[in-house]
């Protein structure tokens, strides 16, 4: 199989397989899912039987099934914070790009003073006051998130804005908007691509930190992290539950990453050839 | 260079002084303030109005700023929302023992990853170069928390070798402080190691490849001559920062990982403050986070000036 006319390497296989597994689990969660998100279906913690493929958590409900319906919030929210990250990033990034002077020295400042405080710790004291609603997490870390992709969009951007087709578009009078969409995103797209898988896997990890902390997705919805959370206390008496979600987690972003590097290699070895 | 090493201090200082602007802009400012927070659903227009007046709330933002960075800076922080108690002894105590523990982390991590780094560098494209590599895809892929349980299970509940919550007292020799953290400190050298490793041997295989490396060999010196005393020297800058980055890295995992472990430090202390929305708690383990983070980062570019003369001139 190719895809984008190139043949996929062992690593992107199995990235792919990951990749297509989640998906598929998380659209199909209804269909395939033995029990319902909330359905309590025997003893606490029941170990992994016929009945439950993956045990049961720490109020009796399927692991497996839990999985399924938390694939879906978590995924769909870390996507969704990812969009909204690149949609700031690169929007302020090609701008402060394109326009140069002292708007590009102000974002560009702005952006160093949001990344000198940790994310974690950032997103932490904002929603001290704000709270943790799903909607105040996906902006709040999309915001902070979108300062890398800032910084790779103006890196990235600065390399097309001084080419003869932007100063071309300048002189025929189109607007920012329209040199950023049609001049400057469609030869930005290799890079940011890469970028979009990263980010969705930081974004990823990140929720699921939060939840595990007991700050991100509040219940009754099912998410890997609070799942983690919720059946930590399980290891002490030598249970395994806590670590299925983790393994999820993990699977996810490493399927992600195979992807990524991939791509990467791809890409270096396409410049170099003149591809 | 004094110039130089002056103005990156005073640059340091400048980002402290943006930083505490930011935490301050995002707990005060931002619509839903503490009043609100506190009271809840329960809240009605002249309660808040109440609070917010014995807060202090009902002042101007500038002035509450230079009063609560005066505050801040002597040392008097204030009292928790959450039980009114003075925070600053509170404070002190879960410093010391998150500083204890990034501590033992960091001294195993470095001179380790440093090792490991070189020996990879050296031996590129060999079968321990590749585990390097694998070793970091999955190290940055997986939550430092399934790293914790992972150890839980087995140095805790499968050998029963180290206990599975960490708990440190003052009155708790060192070695009994040591064999406490064992398991966090664990978790936080796996989950920067690969990182650090990787960084360090991507910096050593730079300086390796230039012109005055293949003269060395050409020269035929042994191997590890022409690591120490060539590329070492030259490559100690990038591995510096490499370095002082990832110690700033910590500063994150600190948190998760003593959630994990219960661990009576800062970051417990900063997660359950902001469950309680308990904000005077989450903005002083926020600054302070925050300033070692800049710290950090600022001893980096320090270290790097003064080991590589080349850096010691401005441009």
């Amino acid at each position: 199989m190719r895809v984008f006319g190139y043949r996929l390497s062992v690593g992107a296989w199995v990235g792919l397989m990951i990749v297509t597994i989640n998906l598929l689990g998380a659209a199909l969660a209804p269909v395939i899912a033995p029990h319902g998100e909330a359905d309590l279906v025997g003893d606490v913690w029941a170990p992994i039987s016929a009945h439950a493929w993956l045990g049961l958590d720490n109020l009796g409900r399927d692991m497996f099934s839990r999985l399924l319906f938390g694939a879906r919030t978590t995924i769909a929210i870390a996507f969704l914070i990812t969009v909204l990250s690149f949609a700031i990033g690169i929007s302020t990034g090609f701008a402060a790009a394109v326009l140069g002077g002292w708007v590009d020295t102000a974002l560009s400042r702005f952006v160093d003073a949001l990344m000198a405080i940790p994310q974690l710790i950032f997103a932490l004291i904002i929603l001290s006051v704000m709270g943790t609603s799903i909607s105040v997490l996906i902006c709040t870390i999309a915001v902070l998130d979108s300062t890398r992709v800032f910084r790779l969009a103006r890196a990235v951007g600065l390399n097309i804005a001084v080419m003869d087709y932007v100063e071309v578009a300048r002189l025929r009078g189109e607007t920012l908007w329209w040199i950023m969409r049609r001049e400057v995103l469609p030869n930005a797209l290799p890079p940011l691509i890469t970028e979009f898988g990263l980010r969705f896997c930081f974004a990823f990890l990140f929720i699921a930190s939060l939840s595990f902390l007991g700050l991100g997705i509040q219940p009754p919805f099912a998410d890997w992290g609070s799942m983690v959370r919720d059946n930590a206390q399980a290891i002490n008496f030598g249970g395994i539950a806590p670590l299925i979600p983790a393994t999820a987690i993990a699977q996810l972003t490493i399927g992600v990453n195979l992807l990524v590097d991939w791509f990467l290699s791809l890409h270096s070895r396409g410049q170099g050839q003149g591809a | 260079m004094l110039k130089l090493i002056a103005r990156r201090l005073a640059l340091g200082v400048v980002t402290l002084w943006v930083v505490s602007i930011l935490i301050f802009i995002g707990t005060e400012i931002l619509p839903g303030d503490v009043a609100t927070a506190i009271l809840g659903q329960s809240r009605t227009p002249e309660t808040v109005a109440a609070l917010r007046a014995s807060l202090g709330l009902n002042r101007p933002a500038p002035v509450r700023y230079a009063d609560w960075l005066v505050h801040f800076a002597e040392g008097d922080i204030g009292k928790s929302l959450a039980n009114d108690r003075d925070i600053g002894p509170e404070i002190r105590e879960r410093l010391g023992n998150t500083m204890f523990l990034a501590g033992v982390a960091a001294c195993i991590t470095v001179p380790l990853s440093i090792f490991l780094g070189l020996m990879a560098a050296m031996r590129q494209n060999s079968i321990f170069d590749r585990l390097v590599n694998a070793a970091t895809l999955t190290s940055i892929s997986v939550p430092e928390f399934f790293i914790g349980y992972i150890l839980i299970i087995f140095f805790s509940v499968t050998f029963e070798w180290f206990p599975s919550l960490s708990m440190v007292s003052d009155d708790m020799t060192f070695g009994d402080k040591l064999y406490s953290v064992a398991l966090p400190a664990g978790t936080l050298v796996l989950v920067v190691l690969a990182h650090m490793m990787r960084q360090t041997r991507a910096a050593v295989v730079n300086v390796l490849s230039s012109p005055f490396i293949e003269m060395a060999v050409l020269k035929g010196l042994p191997n590890w001559r022409i690591v120490l005393e060539h590329a070492l020297p030259n490559a100690l800058a990038p591995v510096i920062s490499v370095v002082a980055l990832n110690l700033a890295y910590l500063i994150v995992g600190v948190v998760v990982v003593e959630v994990v472990f219960v661990y009576p430090g800062m970051g417990q202390l900063m997660v359950d403050a902001v469950a309680k929305r308990d904000v005077p708690v989450v903005q002083t383990c926020g600054m302070i986070f925050a300033s070692a983070y800049v710290g950090l980062n600022m001893v980096a570019d320090l270290l790097g000036i003064l080991s590589n003369p080349r850096l010691r001139y401005p441009k």
